[in-house]
């Protein structure tokens, strides 16, 4: 990733955009009811059509892409959207490994659409969902399912101060021993992809004393080998292990080997 | 003007969620065609849950929508309940009530305040707004925060809550971090009164028609998380092989999603908090019933650019049912009800904040899914909505094209459309895999 940041002379132009999605992360922005008034008069809102019906042209000095690349018509549109982005930041699972729509990519989807609709004849769909990564070239990733709204505030601010976003590459194991969870899987025996998941949630599922389900895909490097394993031995059987892995990051690359060994 | 054809078009629509767009045709003076476009594209939710198992269903399909996940989540874990005979009651039942309110405040108050007033008041958005009405957007981002709030303590997040399982919950939430909320729902229901005072001021559209709402209806509450199926034309169904009765879908070329009407007669149907209120006006707190009343949801309101005062008085409901659920809540024994699959289908219906959402699973014995339907009110309500649009076009064809297209983009707002929830819908009923 390049080191990019926000050093405009005038506001910088904001634009949000939408692939494939459930519209939880642009929600997100929307939810930061205390920093919201706030954030509108640090940038200038250009173009994000879910929460204003003003619509500027490009280009824009930041662009956050949430959604993931299923249609030719959006293969094409996300050229044009980088063509308009000075920096481009992907939110969300969906926008950083095709979200949970990419269990698509593990069948066969012309076949399926044929057969699932009345008339497949009106659908136009890719066979996969893929990464905006896999597209265009990308600034920063916000990882999660959705997104964390600190790290989304986070990452605004330092890259209107010119700074890196601070964004962990660590596992979600290192906050829930942070945050002093009692371990779910050394205690219960709960199935856990924490070892393998990369942090910034806050550790929410062990924090509700359940597994964590990797929605913020996985961690550098992570050891798949060995928390399957694990999980094994836990009597986690193979079709649920390929389960666990293939949810809504089963596009990210250690999460989809893993889910197929 | 007559022969002459224009063709009035909005490619992206505003302020909804997710992705559509309008087209009006138009020859002379007669309006030949009212599209509502659907080009969302399809996710293939249905199709993927087949194989999965029964306790993946709620995180699953949370995700069709980030704005109503509760209704996914709930409507899910009632429906394997079902398949599996197990029923939540008591507490767990009451703290599913809870967040669902959590759900109702913070998306109705978004759509009112962010979303649906810059409208009325001509303004591009909230921020907008709160340059000439800071105070009123201000408000309404402090009562939508605590929704937020509540979704938090009891579901552990905002956006796809983490702690609902099939059978209740994960961990239950204590005493003392819910009534921490109480002094801020208090507030909250002050705000939310004088804000209504407000809304029931503003200049609505003359626009009324007979629709045919349909909501659920419970016993004795206001319907939230059960009910039966209730119209204003006489229907009264159980869900379970009722609502697949009621309602078939169909699929059209301009739309990504399928288009929901009556089976019997092929008329769209209302969903909805103009259906919920016009339905279930006796099973609200009488004070609010007079409210509803008084700000101008005369009997049967067919103006559904009322809809704003439905939200609002949805609102303040589930402000003062949150406060009576946080008030009596002692934490349970067991946070969930073991669920043991068994071969089976399951139906489970709740009024997500546009309209009642439909789920119904096939499970096998080992509680794989083998057949998934799931209905989002927006895919019913999208017939409706354009039947509306050309009954509200065809009688301002004199407009100039902007106000005319205003004024159908405005129309479509007053549904909340969740169009990122009604394209991921699939009849696989057809489907022989």
């Amino acid at each position: 990733m390049s080191k990019k940041h926000l050093d405009a002379p005038r506001k910088p132009r904001l634009a949000v955009f939408k692939f494939a999605s459930c519209d939880g992360c642009q929600l997100s922005l929307l939810d930061c009811e205390d920093e919201l008034l706030a954030v509108a008069d640090a940038v200038d809102i250009a173009y994000f059509p879910e929460a204003t019906s003003t619509m500027q042209p490009g280009p824009y000095e930041l662009v956050l892409v949430e959604g993931s690349i299923t249609t030719p018509h959006d293969r094409q549109r996300i050229q044009q959207i980088r063509r308009q982005a000075r920096v481009l930041v992907t939110i969300g699972a969906c926008a950083t490994s095709g979200g949970i729509q990419a269990l698509r990519n593990f069948r066969d989807v012309a076949e399926f659409a044929r057969i699932v609709y009345a008339r497949p004849e009106y659908i136009d769909t890719l066979a996969t969902s893929t990464a905006i990564a896999a597209h265009v070239r990308v600034d920063y990733e916000l990882r999660g399912c959705p997104i964390d709204k600190q790290q989304l505030l986070g990452t605004l601010a330092a890259l209107l101060h010119g700074r890196r976003p601070p964004l962990p590459r660590y596992s979600v194991c290192e906050e829930c021993k942070r945050l002093g969870h009692v371990c779910v899987m050394v205690a219960h025996g709960t199935p856990c992809l924490g070892p393998v998941t990369q942090a910034g949630c806050g550790a929410l599922c062990p924090g509700c004393s359940r597994g964590c389900y990797g929605c913020f895909g996985p961690k550098e490097e992570p050891n798949t080998a060995a928390l399957s394993a694990q999980l094994a031995t836990l009597g986690v059987d193979a079709a649920a292990r390929t389960r666990l892995y293939h949810t809504f990051n089963a596009g990210a690359d250690a999460f989809r080997k893993a889910g197929e060994a | 003007m007559s022969g002459k054809t224009r063709t009035i078009e909005v490619d992206t629509l505003a302020r909804v969620e997710g992705e559509g767009a309008l087209t009006l045709r138009i020859h002379g003076e007669r309006l030949l065609s009212a599209e509502f476009r659907i080009y969302e594209p399809p996710r293939f939710f249905e199709a993927f849950l087949r194989g999965r198992d029964f306790r993946e269903a709620p995180d699953v399909t949370a995700r069709i929508c980030g704005i109503c996940p509760i209704a996914y989540m709930l409507g899910a874990s009632q429906a394997m309940e079902m398949a599996c005979g197990v029923h939540v009651d008591g507490t767990l039942r009451e703290l599913r009530r809870l967040i669902y309110c959590g759900e109702w405040i913070e998306s109705h108050v978004l759509h009112m305040f962010l979303l649906h007033l810059p409208d009325f008041l001509g303004v591009p958005d909230a921020v907008a707004l709160a340059a000439t009405h800071g105070e009123l957007v201000k408000a309404a981002l402090r009562v939508k925060k605590l929704g937020n709030e509540i979704m938090r303590v009891v579901g552990g997040r905002e956006i796809h809550p983490v702690n609902l399982r099939v059978g209740g919950f994960y961990r239950a939430p204590g005493r003392t971090a819910l009534r921490a909320l109480l002094p801020e729902i208090d507030w909250s229901l002050g705000a939310m009164r004088d804000a209504l005072d407000r809304l029931a001021g503003l200049d609505f559209p003359d626009f009324n028609t007979d629709y045919e709402f349909v909501s659920l209806r419970h016993a004795d509450e206001y319907p939230i998380t059960e009910g039966r199926l209730l119209s204003s034309k006489g229907v009264d169904l159980p869900v379970a092989g009722g609502y697949d009765e009621l309602l078939t879908e169909t699929h059209v070329r301009h739309s990504t999603a399928l288009q929901s009407r009556r089976s019997d007669s092929g008329t769209p149907v209302h969903f909805g908090p103009l259906a919920r209120v016009n339905l279930n006006r006796d099973r609200l707190p009488g004070e609010l019933a007079e409210l509803a009343e008084r700000v101008g949801l005369g009997e049967m309101c067919g103006n559904p650019f009322k809809a704003i005062l439905a939200r609002g008085i949805e609102v303040l409901y589930a402000l003062q049912e949150a406060a009576r659920l946080i008030e009596h809540y002692r934490e349970p024994e067991a946070a969930a009800l073991d669920v043991t699959p068994r071969a089976g289908t399951g139906y489970g219906a709740t009024e997500a904040p546009r309209g009642i959402c439909y789920h119904r699973y096939t499970i096998d014995a080992a509680g794989l899914i083998e057949d998934a339907k799931i209905v989002a009110p927006t895919s019913v309500n999208q017939r409706q909505i354009e039947a509306d649009l050309f009954h509200f076009a065809e009688v301002r064809l004199d407009q100039d094209d902007d106000t005319l297209r205003h004024g159908c983009e405005q129309l479509i707002r007053n549904y909340d459309p969740c169009i990122s929830c009604s394209t991921h819908f699939l009849d696989l009923r057809r489907v022989r895999l």
